[in-house]
């Protein structure tokens, strides 16, 4: 019991810890931020004023370069297509000695104008016309960050599933095994079957796939280093691309009732059928985009909440505002952590429930009885 | 004067709505659990699933206003 105790304070002091070097971490680059915008007010120094949607903004965005520490970033290799073909150079050639953005001609003349690829003309001009034929296929932080995680969600369960081969299933779990096996089952019991019925099994794939990628992004989303720290589920193309697969599961797996429901509401008059076809069509859209904005804007709060509380210390200017702030940033971060679990959570279930409510088999309409429609849940 | 953007006005609107929605949320399952202490667990589940179905929609207005702003 002694000894369960201690280890729980250690592992609380630990993630304590991680916490407060984010804060401080976040301080640096904020401090940087403030040297660099002050600079270009135009040579006011540190003292210059201080932009907090900008520095905010500029934290949460994609980027060609990954942030290290201090003036130290990991340089991207940056992929363009245009009318001249592929090429591929290091994001170290877009900027300069003093880290601001700089040209580089390759088959144009390339510069990063707020973290967007432009092609400039020789007098610094953003030339529009060109820069619509470049397509920008780069490695961005963003990309590199969902590398990361796939090769690591590819070592643990090709782990896992090893171990299963080698000791059955019927045997107890082991190590990391005894981790991942109730967070499996979890979403089965608790999202799958519920949610499915007794068809489960087909969608589990896509469910477990979903859940841990989702979860895993937003938890490295929370770690302020260096393999953490992209805001990928805050991505709105992230999360779009998750919608859009749950969007075309759930359309390409509706059955005749999921449909007749759609264009013909069974039970209702033939005029209130004409109306509510419209308004049930519209519903087959608006659910996988409420499910990409629910996410992206979860997290994306998630993260300017904690920007912003660490930006009071620069908007006070005084040292003695971080006595507030810094606590409440680590309080909001450890919210974050439930947050992450359970925007992994819902949009799994709600995924799940957009599946049940497809193959869902009706028995009921036989009888002529009036038949009530479950509201939609957006 | 009063400088500042109509969109904070209506981030704010958000979250009042919001703070009603997750207080009926709240209290519904508070009563639901102090009539039956045993259903506890499934009626928590539920709690945190229909108060994360609320605060999307502030969070929709957050986005709506970050927009409005930039």
């Amino acid at each position: 019991m002694g000894k369960n105790f201690k280890s729980l304070l250690v592992a609380a002091f630990s993630l304590g810890m991680m916490f407060f070097y984010n804060s401080s971490k976040a301080q640096d680059s904020v401090h940087h931020a403030t040297e660099e915008h002050g600079k270009a007010e135009g040579g006011h120094a540190t003292e210059g004023k201080f932009d907090v949607t900008k520095t905010i903004l500029e934290h949460i965005k994609d980027d060609h370069s990954w942030h290290l520490w201090g003036h130290t970033s990991l340089p991207l290799p940056v992929i363009l297509y245009s009318d001249k073909g592929f090429e591929v150079f290091s994001s170290s050639n877009l900027v300069d000695a003093h880290h601001e953005p700089a040209a580089y001609q390759g088959n144009y003349l390339y510069k990063t104008v707020e973290g967007k690829m432009k092609v400039v003309n020789a007098d610094g001009s953003i030339d529009e016309a060109a820069t619509k034929k470049v397509w920008d296929f780069s490695i961005t932080k963003n990309v590199a960050s969902l590398l990361f995680t796939v090769a690591l969600l590819l070592i643990i369960f090709l782990s896992v599933a090893n171990a299963y081969k080698r000791h059955g299933v019927k045997s107890a779990p082991k190590g990391f095994q005894s981790f991942m096996e109730p967070l499996i089952l979890f979403v089965r019991d608790d999202i799958a079957k519920p949610n499915i019925g007794h068809k489960y099994a087909k969608y589990m794939p896509f469910l477990l796939t979903v859940f841990f990628l989702i979860w895993i992004n937003n938890i490295l989303g929370l770690v302020p280093f260096f393999p953490g720290g992209a805001n990928v589920s805050g991505n709105i193309a992230f999360t779009m691309t998750l919608a859009v697969f749950t969007f075309i599961l759930v359309n390409i797996n509706g059955n005749k009732d999921y449909w007749k429901h759609i264009f013909w509401m069974p039970g209702m008059p033939v005029a209130m059928k004409i109306f509510l076809a419209p308004i049930e069509l519209l519903g087959v859209f608006t659910k996988p985009i409420s499910l990409m904005i629910r996410l992206f804007a979860n997290i994306t709060a998630g993260h300017i909440l904690v920007l912003s509380l660490i930006c009071l210390i620069f908007i006070f200017k005084s040292v003695f505002a971080a006595t507030i702030a810094v606590p409440f940033a680590i309080f909001i971060s450890l919210i974050e952590l439930l947050v992450a679990f359970l925007q992994a959570f819902i949009f799994t279930m709600l995924a799940a429930m957009y599946i049940g409510m497809a193959i869902e088999e009706h028995h009921h309409h036989d009888d002529h009885e009036p038949h009530y429609h479950e509201p939609d849940v957006a | 004067m009063v400088v500042g953007s109509v969109a904070a006005i209506g981030a704010g609107l958000a979250a009042i709505g919001a703070g009603i929605g997750i207080g009926q949320i709240g209290k519904g399952a508070v009563e639901g659990i102090a009539r039956q202490p045993e259903a506890a667990n499934d009626i928590r589940a539920n709690m945190i699933v229909a108060a994360a179905f609320v605060e999307a929609v502030a969070l929709f207005a957050v986005v709506v206003a970050l927009l409005g702003n930039g």
